[in-house]
C-alpha cells in the first residue's frame, strides 16, 4: 500500500498547512490513545502479582481455551472454503454469481445482534437447520460452543474470501499452462504452481478473520449459553466481570485480549509484506527457470 | 477434505471439477450466510405486514431506533472529518512511521469491540474512572449515558473513511493540485475543489461502511450503556433485549430494520465499486481536463 513516490523536488511547495495533521492526532489522542493509556494505567495499578492471578483464574484460563481454540477451527475452516468460494467466484462462470458475490459481504453489513439473532434461531433444535442436524446426528448447535463456532465462522467467512480473491485473479494462465506442458498432472500444478503463489493472501485472510472471531461479541452472545468452561467466550468474561463490578479483573483480562489485539496486527502486517515480497520473488524466479 | 478427490480443484479444462467447487461454494454460503438472513426477513413478517408494522408502535422500539439515529448522526459526520483529515495529511507522503500510523488507524478493527467499551469505562466512569472525578464534577455523565455510546461508536467506525481514501490518493498524483495552486487557488479551495471531487466515490464508499458499523454497533455499545430499556438502549441491543425477554416478533422486527439497512448499505456499495471502477479508470485522462 505504501506508493513510491518518484519526484519529491515540488513537495516543500506542495505541503499542505498543518491543520490536517492537528485534526488527525487531536483526533486520535482523544477518542484512541487517551483510552488506551487509561486502560494500561489501571492495569498497571493492579501490580504484577494481582495480574498475573487474574489473567490466569481458572474461569479465564476457560474462556481462552474456548474463544482462541474455536476461532482458529472457525477461520481454519473458512480457509479451506473461502479459497474454493474464491475460486468459484473467479475462475468459473454459473448463474447466480453475482449473487454469491454479494452475499460474501453480508457479515460485514449486518449488525453483530442481527446475525447472533438470525443463527441462534436457524441452529435452534427446533430451527430450519438445528431440527434436522438435532434429528440426524443428536447435535445441538444453539447454545453450546458449537453454536459459538458456527458465529464464529459467519462473522470471519468474508476475509479469506477476499483476500484471496484479487491474487487469484491476477496469477496468469500461462503459468499453469506451462506447467502441464512440462508435464505436471492437475494436483502438481494445484499444489506447486498456483497454492504457493495464494499462500501469503489464504494465511493473511485467516489472521484477519481468526483475530475477528477472537474479538467477536455480539453474534456469540446470543447463540451461547454464556456458561463459564462450556461455552463463555472471554469478551463476554468482561462483561460479567463489569456487571460484577469486579473492575481489576475486567481490565486485567482486557488487557490480555489487546496485547493479543497488538500482536494479531503485527503478524497480519508482517504476512503482508512477506506476501508482497513472495509475489515478486516467485515471478522473477519463474522468469529465471 | 478437500484435496483428497481428485478433480476437487479445477483448472479450466475440468468442467466437472469446477461444478463441484462452485456447489461446495454455494452450500457453504447457503447454510452460514443465506439461511439465517432469510429466516429474519421470513420470522420478521410471519404473520403478515400488519403485526410487523405494529412492532412500531412500540415506545421501547422507537426509543431505541432514535438512539441509534443518534449515535449514528454525530458519530459519522465526526468520522468523515477525521477521516479526510488523516487522509490528506498521510497519503503521497512519505516520512518515518508511516507504516506505523497507518496500523494504529487501523487498530479499532483488531480490538475487541468490548475491550473499546471498557476502555471507556476504565477512563469515565464516575466511580471508578480515571477522569470519573473531573467528569462528575463538571455536571457531566458520560457512561450509561448516550455521549458515551457515541464515543463507543466514533472508536469503532473511524478507520473505514481513511482507509478507502488514502489508497485513491496515494495512485493519483500531485499534478492537479499542483495546478490548481500553481493557477492561485488556496488551500480550502485545493481541497474542496480538486482533492475531494478526486475522490468522492472513495469517500461515499467509506461513508457507507461507516454509516452501517455505526447503525449496528453491538459490543463496545452494550458495555457503555447500561441497557436501560426506553432510555440509553440503541437498536442492536434492543434486538438482543426483546430476544432475551421472549418478545421474539419485537426482536424479528427491529432486526428485519437493522437487515434492511445492511441490504441497502451493500447495494449501495456495489454501485459505489462501480462508480469508483471507472473512477479509476478515468483517473489519468481527467488530468487533462
Amino acid at each position: 500500500m505504501v506508493a513510491v513516490l518518484p519526484r519529491r523536488g515540488g513537495k516543500p511547495r506542495l505541503r499542505l498547512p498543518s491543520w490536517p495533521w492537528r485534526i488527525t492526532w487531536a483526533y486520535l489522542g482523544l477518542v484512541l490513545f487517551l483510552p488506551l493509556a487509561g486502560m494500561l494505567l489501571k492495569a498497571a495499578g493492579v501490580g504484577p502479582a494481582g495480574f498475573w492471578e487474574k489473567a490466569t483464574s481458572p474461569v479465564a484460563l476457560a474462556s481462552y481455551r474456548i474463544s482462541f481454540g474455536l476461532a482458529a477451527l472457525a477461520s481454519l475452516m473458512n480457509g479451506v472454503f473461502g479459497l474454493a468460494i474464491a475460486w468459484a467466484l473467479i475462475r468459473c462462470r454459473f448463474p447466480g454469481q453475482r449473487v454469491l458475490d454479494a452475499l460474501i459481504d453480508l457479515p460485514f453489513a449486518l449488525p453483530t445482534a442481527v446475525a447472533g439473532l438470525a443463527l441462534s434461531f436457524v441452529y435452534s433444535p427446533e430451527g430450519w437447520l438445528g431440527a434436522p442436524l438435532m434429528q440426524a446426528f443428536g447435535l445441538r448447535v444453539s447454545y453450546t460452543a458449537v453454536g459459538v463456532a458456527v458465529a464464529m465462522v459467519f462473522i470471519s467467512l468474508p476475509f479469506v474470501v477476499r483476500t484471496v480473491e484479487p491474487v487469484l485473479r491476477s496469477l496468469e494462465k500461462e503459468q499453469e499452462e506451462a506447467s502441464w506442458c512440462l508435464g505436471a498432472n492437475q494436483q502438481q500444478t494445484f499444489f506447486r504452481v498456483v497454492l504457493p503463489q495464494l499462500l501469503p493472501a489464504i494465511l493473511g485472510g485467516i489472521a484477519q478473520g481468526y483475530s475477528r472471531a477472537v474479538g467477536e461479541y455480539g453474534s456469540v452472545v446470543m447463540i451461547s449459553s454464556n456458561i463459564p468452561f462450556k461455552d463463555l467466550i472471554t469478551p463476554t468474561l468482561i462483561v460479567q466481570h463489569l456487571e460484577e463490578y469486579d473492575f481489576e479483573a475486567a481490565t486485567v483480562i482486557g488487557t490480555v485480549m489487546l496485547l493479543f489485539s497488538l500482536v494479531s496486527l503485527a503478524v497480519i502486517n508482517a504476512i503482508q509484506v512477506w506476501g508482497q515480497r513472495y509475489q515478486g520473488g516467485a515471478s522473477s524466479s519463474l522468469s529465471k527457470s | 477434505m478437500k484435496g483428497q478427490r481428485k478433480p476437487l480443484f479445477s483448472l479450466s479444462q475440468n468442467a466437472w471439477g469446477s461444478g463441484l467447487i462452485v456447489l461446495v461454494a454455494c452450500l457453504y454460503v447457503g447454510v452460514i450466510i443465506l439461511l439465517p438472513a432469510l429466516a429474519v426477513v421470513v420470522q420478521a413478517f410471519a404473520k403478515g405486514v400488519g403485526v410487523f408494522l405494529e412492532n412500531f408502535r412500540s415506545p421501547e422500539l422507537l426509543s431505541a431506533l432514535r438512539m441509534t439515529l443518534l449515535a449514528t448522526g454525530i458519530a459519522v459526520p465526526l468520522n468523515t472529518i477525521f477521516g479526510l483529515a488523516a487522509a490528506t495529511a498521510i497519503a503521497r507522503r512519505s516520512f518515518p512511521g508511516k507504516a506505523l500510523l497507518l496500523s494504529v488507524i487501523d487498530l479499532p478493527f483488531s480490538i475487541s469491540p468490548v475491550v473499546v467499551g471498557l476502555m471507556l469505562v476504565l477512563l469515565y466512569s464516575p466511580t471508578n474512572g480515571l477522569l470519573g472525578g473531573v467528569i462528575s464534577s463538571l455536571g457531566w455523565k458520560i457512561i450509561f449515558s448516550w455521549p458515551g455510546i457515541v464515543l463507543a461508536t466514533i472508536i469503532v467506525t473511524f478507520p473505514f473513511m481513511a482507509r478507502e481514501v488514502i489508497p485513491l490518493l496515494e495512485e493519483e498524483g500531485w499534478e492537479q493540485e499542483e495546478a490548481a495552486r500553481t493557477l492561485g487557488a488556496s488551500n480550502w479551495q485545493v481541497f474542496w475543489k480538486v482533492t475531494l471531487p478526486s475522490v468522492r466515490w472513495a469517500a461515499l464508499y467509506g461513508l457507507i461502511l461507516t454509516t452501517a458499523r455505526a447503525l449496528g454497533e453491538f459490543g463496545a455499545v452494550a458495555v457503555v450503556s447500561g441497557n436501560v430499556v426506553g432510555q440509553t438502549q440503541t437498536l442492536p441491543l434492543f434486538v438482543e433485549d426483546a430476544y432475551k425477554q421472549y418478545q421474539t416478533e419485537l426482536a424479528f422486527g427491529a432486526a428485519m430494520v437493522l437487515g434492511g439497512v445492511a441490504i441497502v448499505s451493500l447495494l449501495l456499495k456495489v454501485l459505489v465499486e462501480q462508480l469508483l471502477e471507472g473512477e479509476r479508470k478515468s483517473s489519468k485522462a481527467d488530468i487533462t481536463e
